[in-house]
């Protein structure tokens, strides 16, 4: 491979079609900002229909009412056709492609692809001191095959049936006799084969790429998140892909897996075998979904780990612990998914054993937290931006974990179940939780990659905005859920019980809205400190890990000098030196 | 050493004991484990859910399926011997085996296929519960009759029904010449409840089996890819990075040994029990 590497690539080959994990990474860390941002304009214009019931939707309303004129014709045609009234107001079907395409862009073409795409592409590689990826060539290959999943996903949209409207879950039947979910699951089928790639790929690397000296045990705590994700998504994906094929099948082949017999469909029994079980569905989709959950967070609590222990200047407390609660997480994740299924009627016994699977593994999630809790204590912090998210990130990813306990118990989850309350749940964990994190690790190592640093007024405005609307979209959901609002409703005001609880509604879409404007200096500072940040040099934060003894932004093969790692990742103010710290590479090595 | 050098290309880790390329392969096929795992799990649950599963040898083509589940054995052991011909220096008995593995894999296909095609031309005609009696005589199944359509028309259906179960339980999909005790009959389009060929939407069965078959069939083609590659333009590389070049034939025999023995427990699994 040696050969690739000292030629002088052109253009293309070093920006687009690149096998650098760096460019790689953040080209998968642009696109997921792109997705992310896309999923959360699907949800503004869902908030507005929560909001204000059957109005038309500014702006964007009246636009697509407008493209429905029968001359428009084509692709635009389609996709207003498939959303709005032409009184610009949502339509019930659209409602339906909003939610599930909300859900699918924010976790599959979002999330995981900046945690680990992004975030474990860039930086994994560079703190265990290795020159790249074990299988460069095919981690380009997962990054396309992403994007052309993500395009699929896109596409949908414009197409005369519209994009998939069985939520992020895609129940069947439903999602069988629905239209637009064909393209669903091809684009599924695609970031599937996607993340198996780079999960080959990051479990190679980090068993085989180690630098010398750097044992199991000195890996900072991202890199063991970045481990334990890598296998989660190459054993529990496969099961999802098996049974995206089977619906596929379902839909295009016309077998009936997931139909039971004598499904009416528009007042005529379906022409179809019959004998399916739409509860095997269920089972394959939460053996991947469960683990998934798991995807989104262990990431976030290795970048949260990370800022930490460099903004506190101490080693982390309990780095052991956490690295066995982590693997332990990464264990329990594949035997509790059916914790999603109390209200199917699978039965008491399966109730019971997933139950108390699913509070056996709070335990571990809590360890991680309760460490990284005590690491603060006696410390003088620094609040540099990547500290303020990660800080915020404890709390509010305690909410989020907390309140999922009840929905954990059979007997609770019969109140809870489908209702605003999980809504409220796992938006905590993922949004104002892995989000936040995220965010943290953008401003964290955007001086590493860019050579500049981000500018902290605009950091700050963009925390204390996100932080204060994060909580007001999804702290009342709690509420509307415990008042028995249920969360697929188009109109809760249709009902006694969500009329009496409207206001609340009001208030998380206002707080979305505002979310929206308070990520404006976000997306200035991004683009912006480009050219105009402070020059940063090669160790602004005072960071012990590797990535942090490379120059900035480091070159093609990352290390200047053959990396020897000598001590573990977080020798914050050592006892030779209290105010200063030891890099785990040497600098003679 | 360069900075920049990926290690463990062709030279294994010491601690591992294997290349970067073989611990990839190994990760990959407990994927695959997974994969086909959830497809035999759905198999089972489908099964255990049906109140009227088949005997795969009433359906399936179980002789050729023999002759199929041989030949994928075979390749197997050629493929071995391919990657044992490199060991020993014999680039030419490798040439040879790696020709024989993709000539019994495209085998594997061709059968696959006379296997799957007689089931689109064979059909079968589920009665209304009220219509069962009338065609007692003719009765292949609890309430159906499968044969080939003759003719049909809007009204009805001219049928060559099979022999009853029970008589030449394994002849199905087979043509039948030499049996005129079972004359064509003619069924009443208004008795029939569904009429359907055994494609994978007759049954859950058969789509159960169309979907595993057919995926394993893309495993076969993915296989022959790869060492058509492998044979042809990837040989070169024999000359300029041996190791790198056995470790790659090795991984890619790894892939084929595990694709065999998915059909190991597929053979079984779908057509005996």
């Amino acid at each position: 491979m040696s050969t690739d590497h000292h030629h002088n690539p052109g253009f293309i080959a070093k920006y687009v079609f690149s096998v650098d994990h760096k460019v790689i990474g953040i080209q998968y860390a642009v696109t997921a900002l792109l997705f992310l941002f896309f999923g959360f304009c699907l949800m503004m214009m869902m908030r507005f229909q929560l909001a204000y019931p059957g109005e038309e939707i500014p702006v964007i309303g009246g636009l697509l009412a407008g493209a429905l004129d029968p001359d428009t014709g084509g692709f635009l045609h389609n996709l207003a056709a498939s959303l709005v009234s032409s009184d610009g107001f949502l339509l019930p079907e659209g409602y339906n492609v909003l939610g599930a395409m909300h859900g699918t862009i924010m976790v599959f073409l979002g999330v995981v692809p900046l945690a680990v795409g992004g975030f474990g592409n860039y930086v994994m590689p560079l703190q265990i001191g290795a020159p790249d990826m074990a299988f460069p060539k095919l981690n380009m290959a997962s990054y396309w095959v992403f994007l052309a999943g993500g395009i699929v996903m896109l596409v949908s949209f414009f197409l005369p049936q519209g994009a998939a409207q069985s939520g992020w879950t895609s129940y069947p039947p439903l999602s069988v006799i629905s239209p637009g979910q064909t393209m669903w699951l091809i684009g599924m089928v695609l970031l599937i084969t996607s993340s198996l790639l780079g999960s080959v790929n990051f479990i190679v690397t980090i068993i085989h790429l180690r630098a010398e000296g750097l044992s199991f045990f000195r890996l900072p705590f991202f890199v063991w998140a970045q481990f334990v994700t890598a296998f989660l998504l190459l054993l529990a994906f496969p099961p999802l892909e098996a049974a995206g094929v089977l619906q596929l099948m379902d839909r295009v082949a016309g077998t009936s897996f997931f139909m039971p017999t004598g499904l009416v469909v528009a007042n005529e029994v379906l022409n179809v075998a019959g004998e399916g079980n739409p509860l095997l569905w269920q089972h394959l989709f939460w053996f991947l979904a469960h683990p998934e959950v798991y995807v989104l967070i262990l990431p976030a609590l290795g970048i949260v780990a990370e800022v930490i222990a460099n903004n506190t200047r101490k080693p982390l407390w309990g780095y052991r612990s956490m690295v066995y609660s982590t693997i332990f997480l990464g264990f329990m994740s594949f035997i509790v998914w059916a914790h999603h299924m109390f209200m199917t009627g699978m039965g008491e016994t399966m109730s019971i054993f997933f139950q108390t699977t699913t509070m056996i593994i709070s335990v571990p999630s809590v360890i991680i937290l309760t460490a990284l809790v005590i690491s603060l204590w006696g410390s003088s912090i620094r609040f540099t931006v990547p500290m303020l998210f990660a800080l915020s990130f404890l709390p509010m990813f305690a909410i989020g974990g907390l309140t999922g306990l009840p929905l954990g118990l059979a007997a609770a989850d019969i109140h809870l179940h489908d209702t605003y309350y999980v809504i409220g749940h796992f938006h905590y964990v993922v949004a104002p939780g892995t989000l936040m994190a995220l965010f943290a690790g953008i401003y964290y190592w955007y001086p590493k990659a860019t050579g500049r640093k981000m500018n902290t007024m605009l950091g700050h405005m963009h925390f204390w905005g996100s932080f204060i609307f994060l909580n007001a979209v999804f702290m009342p959901m709690f509420f509307q859920g415990m008042a028995g609002v249920s969360r697929r409703l188009y109109d809760q005001t249709l009902y006694y019980h969500g009329d009496a609880v409207q206001s609340l509604t009001r208030m998380s879409s206002w707080g979305a809205w505002c979310l929206g404007i308070a990520q404006i200096p976000f997306i200035i500072n991004f683009f912006a400190s480009l050219w105009m940040g402070k020059k940063a040099n090669d160790n602004p934060w005072e960071a012990t890990t590797l990535e942090w003894s490379t120059p900035t932004p480091p070159p093609h093969g990352n290390f200047t000098t053959v990396p020897v790692v000598v001590c573990g990742p977080y020798e914050y103010s050592p006892p030779d030196k209290p105010d200063g710290f030891t890099p785990q590479m040497t600098a003679n090595a | 050493m360069s900075v920049a050098e990926i290690k463990y290309i062709d030279k294994p880790h010491p601690i591992t004991g294997l290349t970067n390329g073989k611990l990839g392969i190994w990760l990959f096929l407990a994927s695959e484990v997974m994969l086909f795992g959830a497809l035999f799990s759905s198999l089972i649950l489908l099964r255990v859910g049906s109140s009227d599963w088949p005997h795969g040898k009433n359906i399936l083509d179980v002789p050729l399926a023999t002759l199929n589940t041989i030949i994928l054995i075979t390749s197997s052991v050629t493929m071995v011997m391919a990657w044992a011909s490199l060991k020993m220096d014999r680039f030419d008995k490798f040439k040879l085996y790696m020709g024989a593995t993709i000539a019994l894999s495209c085998a594997f296909l061709v059968i696959k296929f006379f296997e799957y095609s007689p089931k689109f031309s064979h059909y079968e005609a589920f009665l209304k519960p009220a219509a069962v009696s009338k065609y007692e005589d003719h009765l292949t199944g609890k309430a159906s009759i499968s044969g080939h359509i003759e003719k049909q028309t809007d009204d009805e259906i001219v049928f060559k029904p099979d022999t009853p179960k029970g008589d030449h339980g394994a002849d199905h999909g087979a043509e039948h010449d030499g049996h005129a005790e079972h004359a064509e009959i003619t069924i009443d389009r208004a008795d029939i409840h569904r009429l359907t060929s055994f494609g994978p939407w007759h049954s859950n069965f058969l789509g159960i089996y169309f979907t595993m078959t057919g995926l394993h069939g893309l495993h076969i083609i993915g296989g022959i890819v790869v060492n058509a590659w492998l044979l042809f333009p990837g040989s070169v590389m024999f000359r300029k990075e041996r190791e790198r070049f056995e470790g790659r034939v090795e991984c890619a025999g790894l892939y084929w040994h595990f694709v065999d023995l998915v059909w190991i427990f597929l053979f079984p699994t779908l057509y005996l029990l």
